[in-house]
């Protein structure tokens, strides 16, 4: 059996995270949001974990395949776009929709002074 | 958690706000399932609550001392660790189906998930950026010796390694073996000798020194 090349270990990993015991669940909201809407969905039966794996699995090889390292600090954003993927292929909501509300999103941002919530209007949703 | 954390780290007008695309992709998923009915806001909130303050390896920590405490829990838990964890309330809902393998003086379990990032969340919480990196997924499979090594544990040439490999189906919970010197100890001291990285086999437990009594 061939061994790795040097440089390519896990200690370069760890090395990069020498607090990794105590690191937050999440390091941002959104990927809490992200987590937490794939469980919701699971549990209404939405989609298998079977299902949820594989989905995931290919998000993350197509991220590797396009340069991502991988290192485990993009994990969430594979995430997203596996439950996106998810949500589209079950006929949950159709791209076209996630379009609208995500330039809505952006919208309502710019209308909000910094610092303050940003909540989503109907006006958002021209 | 509300949604007026952390928004504002990429902010570029003098006024006015901004949301990173994840952030608005994460925020129209929301809405449109919500809109929907497929999923409910304050449900969102507990499981991010459930998951950042309820589980976390303090759970597989007391499942571990119970095992090496209790020689009926622990033939229970080595054939059928689901139902062993589920008739103890103590140690809250699992959800996956969830196998316990046992450490020996000869056996070795390690646990990785090479498609993803399966994980026992129930019992361990969610799990660690090195178990979701490709180096550790890719190279525990063909050289379990090293990575060990990279997390500085060095095991008898004569125990032999096997690595688990997680699906979304079956999640794997180590148990190790119980250090020596802690006869007599209670199972809440035995539960802080029980790290996260020794329940995935990365790791030890701690040694009695190690810990403050």
């Amino acid at each position: 059996m061939s061994q790795p090349a040097p440089g390519t270990g896990i200690a370069e990993v760890l090395d990069a995270i020498p607090a990794d015991q105590r690191t937050p669940t999440f390091n941002e909201p959104w990927e809490a949001q992200a987590f937490a809407l794939t469980l919701a969905l699971q549990r209404r039966g939405a989609f298998t974990w079977s299902e949820w794996a594989a989905t995931l699995g290919e998000e993350i090889k197509r991220a590797q395949a396009s340069g991502d390292p991988d290192s485990g600090a993009t994990y969430y954003r594979h995430w997203l776009a596996a439950v996106e993927r998810l949500v589209r292929e079950k006929g949950l909501a159709t791209e076209d929709a996630l379009h609208r509300y995500r330039d809505a999103w952006h919208r309502a941002a710019d209308r909000t002074p910094h610092g303050e919530p940003i909540v989503l209007e109907p006006r958002d949703l021209t | 958690m509300s949604h007026d954390d952390h928004d504002h780290d990429h902010h570029d007008h003098d006024h006015g706000s901004h949301l990173s695309e994840v952030q608005a992709r994460v925020r129209a998923l929301e809405s449109v399932l919500t809109e929907k009915g497929y999923v409910d806001p304050a449900v969102l909130d507990q499981i991010v609550e459930h998951f950042e303050t309820n589980v976390g390896p303090h759970v597989g920590a007391k499942i571990v001392a119970r095992a090496w405490t209790d020689p009926a829990f622990k033939a229970a838990l080595l054939a059928d660790a689901t139902r062993a964890v589920v008739a103890d309330e103590t140690f809250g809902r699992v959800g996956d189906h969830l196998v316990a393998v046992e450490n020996t003086e000869t056996q070795h379990h390690m646990v990785v998930c090479t498609l993803c990032s399966c994980y026992p969340w129930d019992v361990l919480g969610l799990p660690p950026v090195w178990y979701k990196s490709a180096p550790y997924r890719s190279r525990v499979v063909m050289d379990p010796r090293g990575v060990l090594a990279d997390f500085g544990v060095t095991l008898p040439a004569g125990t032999a390694i096997r690595v688990w490999d997680s699906t979304a189906e079956t999640r794997y919970l180590v148990l190790p073996q119980r250090p020596a010197g802690t006869d007599g100890w209670s199972e809440e001291q035995l539960a802080s000798l029980v790290t996260r990285n020794s329940m995935i086999g990365t790791g030890l437990a701690l040694q009695p020194g190690e810990v403050a009594r």
